[in-house]
Protein backbone atom coordinates (compact mmCIF):
# COMPACT_ATOMS: atom_id res chain seq x y z
CA UNK A 1 0.00 0.00 0.00
CA UNK A 2 1.08 3.58 -0.59
CA UNK A 3 1.89 5.59 2.49
CA UNK A 4 -0.38 8.19 4.03
CA UNK A 5 0.45 11.85 3.51
CA UNK A 6 1.68 13.93 6.44
CA UNK A 7 -1.67 15.67 6.59
CA UNK A 8 -3.54 12.37 6.82
CA UNK A 9 -1.25 11.25 9.64
CA UNK A 10 -1.73 14.57 11.42
CA UNK A 11 -5.52 14.27 11.29
CA UNK A 12 -5.32 10.61 12.27
CA UNK A 13 -3.04 11.13 15.26
CA UNK A 14 -4.71 14.38 16.34
CA UNK A 15 -8.28 14.14 15.10
CA UNK A 16 -10.30 17.37 15.34
CA UNK A 17 -13.80 17.45 16.77
CA UNK A 18 -13.95 13.97 18.27
CA UNK A 19 -16.91 13.37 20.55
CA UNK A 20 -20.65 13.78 20.79
CA UNK A 21 -23.03 16.74 20.87
CA UNK A 22 -25.75 16.18 23.44
CA UNK A 23 -28.22 18.62 21.86
CA UNK A 24 -27.35 17.83 18.26
CA UNK A 25 -30.19 18.40 15.80
CA UNK A 26 -28.72 16.23 13.05
CA UNK A 27 -27.12 12.83 13.62
CA UNK A 28 -25.80 10.57 10.85
CA UNK A 29 -24.81 6.93 11.28
CA UNK A 30 -23.13 5.17 8.39
CA UNK A 31 -20.95 2.14 7.74
CA UNK A 32 -20.97 -1.32 9.16
CA UNK A 33 -18.67 -2.92 11.72
CA UNK A 34 -18.58 -6.04 9.54
CA UNK A 35 -16.90 -4.02 6.80
CA UNK A 36 -14.51 -2.51 9.33
CA UNK A 37 -15.71 1.08 9.43
CA UNK A 38 -18.50 2.97 11.16
CA UNK A 39 -18.90 6.73 11.44
CA UNK A 40 -21.32 8.74 13.51
CA UNK A 41 -21.59 12.48 12.93
CA UNK A 42 -23.33 15.01 15.18
CA UNK A 43 -24.37 18.43 13.84
CA UNK A 44 -25.60 21.48 15.69
CA UNK A 45 -27.35 23.67 13.15
CA UNK A 46 -28.61 27.17 13.93
CA UNK A 47 -30.30 29.46 11.36
CA UNK A 48 -29.20 27.06 8.62
CA UNK A 49 -25.54 27.29 9.66
CA UNK A 50 -23.50 24.42 11.05
CA UNK A 51 -22.27 25.94 14.31
CA UNK A 52 -20.83 22.77 15.83
CA UNK A 53 -19.86 19.33 14.63
CA UNK A 54 -18.43 16.23 16.31
CA UNK A 55 -17.73 12.66 15.22
CA UNK A 56 -16.89 9.18 16.37
CA UNK A 57 -15.31 6.68 14.02
CA UNK A 58 -14.40 3.00 14.14
CA UNK A 59 -12.03 2.42 11.28
CA UNK A 60 -8.59 2.65 9.75
CA UNK A 61 -6.28 5.65 9.47
CA UNK A 62 -7.99 6.98 6.36
CA UNK A 63 -11.47 6.63 7.88
CA UNK A 64 -10.46 8.61 10.98
CA UNK A 65 -8.55 11.26 9.01
CA UNK A 66 -11.39 11.87 6.53
CA UNK A 67 -13.89 12.06 9.40
CA UNK A 68 -11.73 14.65 11.11
CA UNK A 69 -11.19 16.65 7.92
CA UNK A 70 -14.83 16.76 6.92
CA UNK A 71 -15.77 18.16 10.33
CA UNK A 72 -13.25 20.97 9.82
CA UNK A 73 -14.60 21.67 6.36
CA UNK A 74 -18.27 21.98 7.34
CA UNK A 75 -17.95 24.08 10.45
CA UNK A 76 -19.45 27.55 9.85
CA UNK A 77 -20.91 26.56 6.48
CA UNK A 78 -24.57 26.68 5.51
CA UNK A 79 -26.33 23.39 5.10
CA UNK A 80 -26.45 23.85 1.31
CA UNK A 81 -22.72 24.60 1.17
CA UNK A 82 -21.99 21.52 3.26
CA UNK A 83 -23.97 19.36 0.84
CA UNK A 84 -21.60 20.45 -1.94
CA UNK A 85 -18.65 18.76 -0.19
CA UNK A 86 -17.72 15.55 -1.96
CA UNK A 87 -15.54 12.69 -0.78
CA UNK A 88 -13.02 13.74 -3.44
CA UNK A 89 -12.81 17.22 -1.96
CA UNK A 90 -12.18 15.73 1.49
CA UNK A 91 -9.44 13.48 0.11
CA UNK A 92 -7.88 16.42 -1.74
CA UNK A 93 -7.94 18.55 1.39
CA UNK A 94 -5.91 15.80 3.04
CA UNK A 95 -3.31 15.90 0.31
CA UNK A 96 -4.70 12.76 -1.30
CA UNK A 97 -5.33 9.19 -0.15
CA UNK A 98 -3.81 5.91 -1.31
CA UNK A 99 -5.98 4.49 -4.11
CA UNK A 100 -7.15 1.52 -2.03
CA UNK A 101 -8.31 3.94 0.68
CA UNK A 102 -10.50 6.21 -1.48
CA UNK A 103 -13.58 4.25 -0.43
CA UNK A 104 -12.95 5.37 3.16
CA UNK A 105 -13.55 8.98 2.15
CA UNK A 106 -17.01 8.01 0.92
CA UNK A 107 -17.86 7.19 4.52
CA UNK A 108 -17.18 10.78 5.62
CA UNK A 109 -19.29 12.23 2.81
CA UNK A 110 -22.13 9.82 3.59
CA UNK A 111 -22.05 10.54 7.33
CA UNK A 112 -22.38 14.24 6.62
CA UNK A 113 -25.29 13.70 4.25
CA UNK A 114 -27.00 11.32 6.68
CA UNK A 115 -26.68 13.89 9.48
CA UNK A 116 -28.11 16.67 7.31
CA UNK A 117 -30.92 14.34 6.18
CA UNK A 118 -31.75 13.75 9.83
CA UNK A 119 -31.87 17.52 10.36
CA UNK A 120 -34.07 18.03 7.28
CA UNK A 121 -36.55 15.50 8.55
CA UNK A 122 -36.72 17.29 11.89
CA UNK A 123 -37.56 20.62 10.23
CA UNK A 124 -40.01 19.02 7.79
CA UNK A 125 -37.91 19.15 4.61
CA UNK A 126 -37.45 16.29 2.16
CA UNK A 127 -33.89 14.89 2.20
CA UNK A 128 -34.43 12.22 -0.47
CA UNK A 129 -32.34 14.01 -3.14
CA UNK A 130 -29.11 13.57 -1.22
CA UNK A 131 -29.74 11.06 1.56
CA UNK A 132 -27.42 8.04 1.36
CA UNK A 133 -29.04 4.74 0.53
CA UNK A 134 -29.27 2.35 3.42
CA UNK A 135 -26.44 0.24 2.05
CA UNK A 136 -23.22 2.08 1.43
CA UNK A 137 -21.69 1.61 -2.00
CA UNK A 138 -18.86 -0.03 -0.13
CA UNK A 139 -17.26 -3.35 -0.95
CA UNK B 1 13.22 7.24 18.73
CA UNK B 2 13.86 3.60 19.49
CA UNK B 3 12.48 1.14 16.97
CA UNK B 4 11.04 -2.16 18.11
CA UNK B 5 10.56 -4.87 15.53
CA UNK B 6 7.87 -7.39 16.44
CA UNK B 7 6.98 -8.66 12.99
CA UNK B 8 9.44 -11.56 12.65
CA UNK B 9 6.77 -13.74 11.00
CA UNK B 10 6.74 -11.29 8.10
CA UNK B 11 10.49 -11.44 7.68
CA UNK B 12 13.65 -11.58 9.79
CA UNK B 13 16.84 -9.56 9.52
CA UNK B 14 19.68 -11.52 7.96
CA UNK B 15 22.00 -12.70 10.73
CA UNK B 16 25.33 -10.84 10.54
CA UNK B 17 27.17 -14.19 10.57
CA UNK B 18 25.14 -15.17 7.51
CA UNK B 19 26.05 -11.91 5.77
CA UNK B 20 29.74 -12.56 6.42
CA UNK B 21 29.48 -16.07 5.05
CA UNK B 22 27.74 -14.90 1.89
CA UNK B 23 30.09 -12.04 1.08
CA UNK B 24 32.81 -13.97 -0.85
CA UNK B 25 30.24 -15.44 -3.22
CA UNK B 26 29.50 -12.15 -4.93
CA UNK B 27 33.00 -11.38 -6.23
CA UNK B 28 35.80 -13.78 -5.24
CA UNK B 29 33.79 -16.97 -5.66
CA UNK B 30 31.29 -15.80 -8.25
CA UNK B 31 31.56 -18.82 -10.57
CA UNK B 32 28.59 -20.59 -12.09
CA UNK B 33 28.23 -23.80 -10.09
CA UNK B 34 27.32 -25.63 -13.30
CA UNK B 35 30.74 -24.81 -14.87
CA UNK B 36 33.41 -27.48 -14.69
CA UNK B 37 36.38 -25.16 -14.15
CA UNK B 38 37.77 -24.15 -10.77
CA UNK B 39 35.54 -21.09 -10.42
CA UNK B 40 32.49 -23.25 -10.95
CA UNK B 41 33.75 -26.01 -8.70
CA UNK B 42 34.30 -23.82 -5.65
CA UNK B 43 30.79 -22.40 -5.97
CA UNK B 44 29.39 -25.89 -6.50
CA UNK B 45 31.12 -27.11 -3.36
CA UNK B 46 29.55 -24.30 -1.31
CA UNK B 47 26.10 -25.19 -2.61
CA UNK B 48 26.51 -28.85 -1.74
CA UNK B 49 27.69 -27.90 1.74
CA UNK B 50 24.58 -25.79 2.23
CA UNK B 51 22.42 -28.66 0.99
CA UNK B 52 24.10 -30.98 3.46
CA UNK B 53 23.47 -28.57 6.35
CA UNK B 54 19.79 -28.23 5.48
CA UNK B 55 19.43 -31.98 5.03
CA UNK B 56 21.00 -32.64 8.44
CA UNK B 57 18.61 -30.22 10.13
CA UNK B 58 15.56 -31.82 8.47
CA UNK B 59 16.88 -35.40 8.96
CA UNK B 60 16.64 -35.73 5.17
CA UNK B 61 19.09 -36.92 2.51
CA UNK B 62 20.92 -34.16 0.61
CA UNK B 63 19.54 -35.44 -2.71
CA UNK B 64 16.02 -34.88 -1.38
CA UNK B 65 16.57 -31.10 -1.21
CA UNK B 66 15.78 -28.79 -4.13
CA UNK B 67 16.69 -25.13 -3.77
CA UNK B 68 14.04 -22.68 -4.93
CA UNK B 69 13.41 -18.94 -4.80
CA UNK B 70 11.37 -19.21 -1.58
CA UNK B 71 8.21 -20.45 0.08
CA UNK B 72 5.83 -19.32 -2.63
CA UNK B 73 7.78 -21.12 -5.34
CA UNK B 74 8.10 -24.28 -3.24
CA UNK B 75 4.35 -24.37 -2.66
CA UNK B 76 3.55 -23.70 -6.33
CA UNK B 77 6.09 -26.40 -7.27
CA UNK B 78 4.30 -28.95 -5.09
CA UNK B 79 0.78 -28.22 -6.26
CA UNK B 80 1.51 -27.99 -9.98
CA UNK B 81 4.23 -30.65 -9.89
CA UNK B 82 2.05 -33.26 -8.21
CA UNK B 83 -1.06 -32.24 -10.18
CA UNK B 84 0.78 -32.77 -13.50
CA UNK B 85 2.54 -35.96 -12.41
CA UNK B 86 -0.56 -37.67 -11.01
CA UNK B 87 -3.32 -36.21 -13.13
CA UNK B 88 -4.08 -39.67 -14.55
CA UNK B 89 -4.63 -41.02 -11.03
CA UNK B 90 -7.01 -38.33 -9.87
CA UNK B 91 -7.90 -34.68 -9.70
CA UNK B 92 -8.69 -34.09 -6.04
CA UNK B 93 -6.54 -32.12 -3.57
CA UNK B 94 -7.24 -31.61 0.13
CA UNK B 95 -5.94 -28.60 2.03
CA UNK B 96 -7.13 -26.45 4.93
CA UNK B 97 -9.12 -23.26 5.26
CA UNK B 98 -6.17 -21.38 6.80
CA UNK B 99 -3.31 -22.00 4.37
CA UNK B 100 -1.09 -19.22 3.12
CA UNK B 101 -2.13 -17.62 -0.19
CA UNK B 102 0.83 -19.39 -1.78
CA UNK B 103 -1.22 -22.57 -1.34
CA UNK B 104 -4.79 -21.32 -1.75
CA UNK B 105 -4.16 -19.34 -4.94
CA UNK B 106 -2.48 -22.19 -6.89
CA UNK B 107 -5.36 -24.39 -5.66
CA UNK B 108 -7.90 -21.95 -7.06
CA UNK B 109 -5.97 -21.87 -10.33
CA UNK B 110 -6.10 -25.68 -10.52
CA UNK B 111 -9.78 -25.63 -9.66
CA UNK B 112 -10.49 -23.56 -12.79
CA UNK B 113 -8.69 -26.24 -14.77
CA UNK B 114 -10.62 -29.30 -13.74
CA UNK B 115 -9.31 -30.06 -10.26
CA UNK B 116 -11.46 -30.43 -7.20
CA UNK B 117 -10.20 -28.80 -4.02
CA UNK B 118 -11.47 -29.50 -0.51
CA UNK B 119 -10.66 -26.90 2.13
CA UNK B 120 -11.14 -28.74 5.44
CA UNK B 121 -12.44 -26.60 8.26
CA UNK B 122 -10.58 -25.89 11.49
CA UNK B 123 -11.73 -25.54 15.08
CA UNK B 124 -11.82 -22.34 17.13
CA UNK B 125 -8.16 -22.73 18.08
CA UNK B 126 -7.13 -23.18 14.47
CA UNK B 127 -6.57 -26.93 14.56
CA UNK B 128 -7.31 -29.31 11.71
CA UNK B 129 -9.00 -32.53 12.79
CA UNK B 130 -7.27 -35.50 11.09
CA UNK B 131 -10.70 -37.19 11.10
CA UNK B 132 -12.05 -34.42 8.84
CA UNK B 133 -9.17 -34.97 6.44
CA UNK B 134 -9.91 -38.69 6.40
CA UNK B 135 -13.56 -38.05 5.60
CA UNK B 136 -12.62 -35.72 2.74
CA UNK B 137 -10.51 -38.36 0.95
CA UNK B 138 -11.98 -39.80 -2.26
CA UNK B 139 -10.55 -42.32 -4.73
CA UNK B 140 -9.47 -39.30 -6.79
CA UNK B 141 -7.39 -37.66 -4.06
CA UNK B 142 -3.75 -37.25 -5.13
CA UNK B 143 -2.38 -34.79 -2.58
CA UNK B 144 -3.04 -33.52 0.93
CA UNK B 145 -1.35 -30.27 1.94
CA UNK B 146 -1.69 -28.92 5.48
CA UNK B 147 0.62 -26.24 6.85
CA UNK B 148 2.89 -27.05 9.79
CA UNK B 149 2.13 -23.84 11.69
CA UNK B 150 -0.08 -20.94 10.77
CA UNK B 151 1.59 -17.63 9.99
CA UNK B 152 -1.14 -15.50 11.54
CA UNK B 153 -2.35 -17.26 14.67
CA UNK B 154 0.65 -19.54 15.22
CA UNK B 155 -1.31 -22.77 15.74
CA UNK B 156 0.84 -25.87 15.17
CA UNK B 157 -1.01 -28.65 13.33
CA UNK B 158 -0.89 -32.37 14.17
CA UNK B 159 1.03 -32.92 10.94
CA UNK B 160 2.24 -36.46 11.69
CA UNK B 161 -1.32 -37.63 12.42
CA UNK B 162 -2.65 -36.10 9.22
CA UNK B 163 0.25 -37.58 7.24
CA UNK B 164 -0.67 -40.99 8.64
CA UNK B 165 -4.23 -40.56 7.37
CA UNK B 166 -2.88 -39.67 3.92
CA UNK B 167 -0.41 -42.56 3.78
CA UNK B 168 -3.01 -45.12 4.85
CA UNK B 169 -4.61 -44.38 1.49
CA UNK B 170 -1.32 -44.04 -0.39
CA UNK B 171 -1.77 -40.29 -0.87
CA UNK B 172 1.14 -37.84 -0.91
CA UNK B 173 1.36 -35.45 2.03
CA UNK B 174 2.90 -31.99 1.85
CA UNK B 175 3.40 -29.44 4.59
CA UNK B 176 4.16 -25.75 4.24
CA UNK B 177 6.75 -25.38 7.00
CA UNK B 178 7.74 -21.79 6.20
CA UNK B 179 6.85 -20.67 9.73
CA UNK B 180 8.50 -23.56 11.58
CA UNK B 181 11.83 -24.46 9.93
CA UNK B 182 14.60 -22.92 12.01
CA UNK B 183 12.22 -22.15 14.88
CA UNK B 184 11.02 -25.51 16.19
CA UNK B 185 12.29 -29.02 15.40
CA UNK B 186 11.29 -30.09 11.91
CA UNK B 187 12.13 -33.72 11.16
CA UNK B 188 10.73 -35.00 7.88
CA UNK B 189 10.65 -38.55 9.22
CA UNK B 190 8.94 -37.77 12.50
CA UNK B 191 6.43 -35.63 10.60
CA UNK B 192 6.21 -38.36 7.96
CA UNK B 193 5.92 -35.90 5.07
CA UNK B 194 6.62 -36.53 1.39
CA UNK B 195 7.08 -32.86 0.57
CA UNK B 196 7.95 -29.83 2.69
CA UNK B 197 8.37 -26.14 1.81
CA UNK B 198 10.66 -23.66 3.56
CA UNK B 199 11.98 -20.15 3.11
CA UNK B 200 15.33 -18.71 4.28
CA UNK B 201 14.25 -15.15 5.11
CA UNK B 202 11.94 -16.48 7.83
CA UNK B 203 14.92 -17.84 9.75
CA UNK B 204 17.54 -15.09 9.47
CA UNK B 205 18.71 -16.07 5.99
CA UNK B 206 18.54 -13.91 2.87
CA UNK B 207 15.36 -13.18 0.93
CA UNK B 208 14.72 -14.83 -2.43
CA UNK B 209 15.86 -18.31 -1.51
CA UNK B 210 14.09 -21.35 -0.12
CA UNK B 211 13.88 -25.07 -0.61
CA UNK B 212 11.54 -27.94 -1.25
CA UNK B 213 12.10 -31.30 0.40
CA UNK B 214 11.01 -34.14 -1.88
CA UNK B 215 11.11 -37.60 -0.34
CA UNK B 216 12.99 -40.03 -2.55
CA UNK B 217 10.63 -41.74 -5.00
CA UNK B 218 7.92 -39.08 -4.87
CA UNK B 219 6.48 -38.43 -8.32
CA UNK B 220 6.53 -34.74 -9.13
CA UNK B 221 6.88 -32.90 -12.44
CA UNK B 222 9.76 -30.44 -12.88
CA UNK B 223 8.88 -26.84 -12.11
CA UNK B 224 11.16 -24.59 -14.16
CA UNK B 225 12.08 -25.88 -17.61
CA UNK B 226 15.54 -25.06 -18.92
CA UNK B 227 18.92 -26.29 -17.80
CA UNK B 228 19.48 -29.47 -15.82
CA UNK B 229 20.13 -27.88 -12.42
CA UNK B 230 18.72 -29.53 -9.31
CA UNK B 231 18.66 -32.99 -10.87
CA UNK B 232 16.50 -31.73 -13.68
CA UNK B 233 13.70 -30.71 -11.35
CA UNK B 234 14.28 -26.98 -11.31
CA UNK B 235 16.22 -25.12 -13.99
CA UNK B 236 17.86 -21.73 -13.41
CA UNK B 237 21.41 -20.69 -12.54
CA UNK B 238 22.12 -21.34 -8.89
CA UNK B 239 21.65 -18.41 -6.51
CA UNK B 240 24.96 -19.17 -4.82
CA UNK B 241 24.98 -16.38 -2.20
CA UNK B 242 21.36 -17.10 -1.31
CA UNK B 243 21.85 -20.83 -0.99
CA UNK B 244 25.07 -20.44 1.02
CA UNK B 245 23.20 -18.01 3.27
CA UNK B 246 20.32 -20.44 3.74
CA UNK B 247 22.81 -23.13 4.79
CA UNK B 248 24.55 -20.89 7.30
CA UNK B 249 21.24 -19.60 8.66
CA UNK B 250 19.83 -23.06 9.31
CA UNK B 251 23.08 -24.08 10.99
CA UNK B 252 22.87 -21.12 13.39
CA UNK B 253 19.19 -21.86 14.09
CA UNK B 254 20.00 -25.49 14.90
CA UNK B 255 22.62 -24.42 17.42
CA UNK B 256 20.42 -21.83 19.10
CA UNK B 257 17.04 -23.51 18.80
CA UNK B 258 16.45 -24.78 22.31
CA UNK B 259 17.62 -21.54 23.89
CA UNK B 260 15.52 -19.41 21.52
CA UNK B 261 12.39 -21.52 22.05
CA UNK B 262 12.66 -21.12 25.82
CA UNK B 263 13.36 -17.39 25.70
CA UNK B 264 10.67 -16.56 23.16
CA UNK B 265 8.04 -18.74 24.83
CA UNK B 266 8.59 -16.90 28.09
CA UNK B 267 8.31 -13.46 26.46
CA UNK B 268 5.35 -14.60 24.36
CA UNK B 269 3.43 -15.70 27.43
CA UNK B 270 4.37 -12.51 29.25
CA UNK B 271 3.04 -10.40 26.38
CA UNK B 272 -0.17 -12.44 26.02
CA UNK B 273 -0.79 -12.50 29.75
CA UNK B 274 -0.08 -8.78 30.14
CA UNK B 275 -2.43 -7.74 27.35
CA UNK B 276 -5.30 -9.99 28.42
CA UNK B 277 -4.95 -8.87 32.01
CA UNK B 278 -4.55 -5.14 31.47
CA UNK B 279 -6.93 -4.50 28.59
CA UNK B 280 -10.56 -5.54 28.92
CA UNK B 281 -12.25 -6.89 25.81
CA UNK B 282 -9.19 -8.64 24.39
CA UNK B 283 -8.97 -12.26 23.19
CA UNK B 284 -6.12 -14.56 22.26
CA UNK B 285 -6.38 -16.03 18.76
CA UNK B 286 -4.92 -19.45 18.04
CA UNK B 287 -4.22 -22.39 20.30
CA UNK B 288 -3.00 -21.37 23.79
CA UNK B 289 -0.39 -24.17 23.97
CA UNK B 290 0.07 -25.69 20.51
CA UNK B 291 1.45 -22.46 19.09
CA UNK B 292 4.70 -21.08 17.74
CA UNK B 293 7.02 -19.90 20.52
CA UNK B 294 7.13 -16.41 19.03
CA UNK B 295 3.49 -15.77 18.07
CA UNK B 296 1.08 -13.44 19.85
CA UNK B 297 -2.24 -12.76 18.11
CA UNK B 298 -4.83 -10.75 19.98
CA UNK B 299 -8.18 -9.27 19.02
CA UNK B 300 -9.17 -5.99 20.63
CA UNK B 301 -12.88 -5.25 20.68
CA UNK B 302 -14.43 -1.99 19.37
CA UNK B 303 -11.36 -0.73 17.50
CA UNK B 304 -9.79 -1.39 14.15
CA UNK B 305 -6.39 -2.97 13.52
CA UNK B 306 -4.78 -0.51 11.14
CA UNK B 307 -5.47 2.39 13.45
CA UNK B 308 -3.69 0.46 16.24
CA UNK B 309 -0.76 -0.38 13.94
CA UNK B 310 -0.34 3.28 12.97
CA UNK B 311 -0.39 4.39 16.60
CA UNK B 312 2.10 1.68 17.56
CA UNK B 313 4.29 2.68 14.62
CA UNK B 314 4.35 6.26 15.94
CA UNK B 315 5.81 4.74 19.13
CA UNK B 316 8.38 2.88 17.05
CA UNK B 317 6.70 -0.52 17.39
CA UNK B 318 6.26 -2.64 14.26
CA UNK B 319 3.60 -5.38 14.17
CA UNK B 320 0.78 -6.48 11.86
CA UNK B 321 -3.00 -6.97 11.72
CA UNK B 322 -5.62 -9.16 10.05
CA UNK B 323 -7.84 -6.16 9.41
CA UNK B 324 -9.26 -5.63 5.94
CA UNK B 325 -7.94 -2.12 5.95
CA UNK B 326 -4.37 -3.20 5.39
CA UNK B 327 -5.21 -5.43 2.45
CA UNK B 328 -6.35 -4.37 -0.98
CA UNK B 329 -9.06 -7.05 -0.88
CA UNK B 330 -10.96 -5.21 1.88
CA UNK B 331 -11.71 -8.56 3.46
CA UNK B 332 -10.53 -9.34 6.97
CA UNK B 333 -8.09 -12.22 7.39
CA UNK B 334 -9.44 -15.53 6.06
CA UNK B 335 -7.69 -17.23 8.98
CA UNK B 336 -9.54 -15.24 11.65
CA UNK B 337 -12.85 -15.74 9.85
CA UNK B 338 -12.12 -19.48 9.62
CA UNK B 339 -11.64 -19.77 13.40
CA UNK B 340 -15.12 -18.34 13.71
CA UNK B 341 -14.36 -14.74 14.59
CA UNK B 342 -17.08 -12.25 13.71
CA UNK B 343 -15.71 -9.88 11.04
CA UNK B 344 -15.95 -6.83 13.32
CA UNK B 345 -13.61 -8.56 15.80
CA UNK B 346 -11.28 -9.83 13.07
CA UNK B 347 -10.80 -6.19 12.00
CA UNK B 348 -9.39 -5.49 15.46
CA UNK B 349 -6.62 -8.09 15.50
CA UNK B 350 -2.95 -7.49 16.22
CA UNK B 351 -0.09 -9.89 15.60
CA UNK B 352 3.22 -9.49 17.42
CA UNK B 353 5.91 -11.99 16.43
CA UNK B 354 9.11 -12.12 18.45
CA UNK B 355 12.56 -13.15 17.33
CA UNK B 356 16.28 -13.52 17.89
CA UNK B 357 16.88 -9.86 18.68
CA UNK B 358 13.79 -9.21 20.81
CA UNK B 359 14.56 -7.89 24.29
CA UNK B 360 12.43 -8.19 27.37
CA UNK B 361 12.28 -4.41 27.79
CA UNK B 362 10.76 -4.18 24.30
CA UNK B 363 7.93 -6.45 25.37
CA UNK B 364 7.56 -4.36 28.52
CA UNK B 365 7.34 -1.22 26.40
CA UNK B 366 4.51 -2.70 24.31
CA UNK B 367 2.67 -3.58 27.51
CA UNK B 368 3.14 0.01 28.64
CA UNK B 369 1.94 1.81 25.50
CA UNK B 370 -0.74 -0.52 24.12
CA UNK B 371 -3.35 0.13 26.86
CA UNK B 372 -2.97 3.87 26.24
CA UNK B 373 -3.47 3.46 22.49
CA UNK B 374 -6.50 1.20 22.96
CA UNK B 375 -8.02 3.73 25.36
CA UNK B 376 -7.50 6.58 22.92
CA UNK B 377 -9.06 4.69 20.00
CA UNK B 378 -11.96 3.39 22.04
CA UNK B 379 -12.76 6.94 23.14
CA UNK B 380 -13.14 7.68 19.44
CA UNK B 381 -15.17 4.57 18.60
CA UNK B 382 -18.94 4.77 18.13
CA UNK B 383 -19.13 1.06 19.03
CA UNK B 384 -17.61 1.44 22.49
CA UNK B 385 -19.46 2.23 25.69
CA UNK B 386 -17.61 2.39 28.99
Amino acid sequence: MENYSEKVMDHFMHPRNVGEILDANGIGNVGNPICGDVMRMYLKIKYNIIVDVKFKTFGCGAAVATSSMVTEMVKGKTVEEALQISNKAVAEALGGLPAVKMHCSVLAEQALRAAIADYYRKIGKDPSSFEPKEKLPHH
Amino acid sequence: MRRIYLDYAATTPTDTEVIKTIQPYFFDKFGNPSSIHGFGQEARKAIEEAREKLAVSLMAKPEEIIFTSGGTESNNFVLFGVAYALRKNGNHIITSAIEHHAITEPCKFLKKRGFKITFVKIDKDGLVDPGDVKKAITDKTILISIMHANNEIGTIQPVAEIAKVAHEKGIYFHTDAVQTVGHIPVDVNALDVDLLSLSAHKFYGPKGVGALYIRKGTRIERFLHGGDQERGKRASTYNTPGIVGLGKAIEICQNKMQEEIEFQTRLRDKLIGGILKNILGTHLNGHPKKRLPNNVNISVEYIEGESMILNLDMEGIACSTGSACTSSSLEPSHVLLAIGQPPEIAHGSLRFTLGRYTKEEEVNFVLEVLPRIVKKLRAMSPLYKE
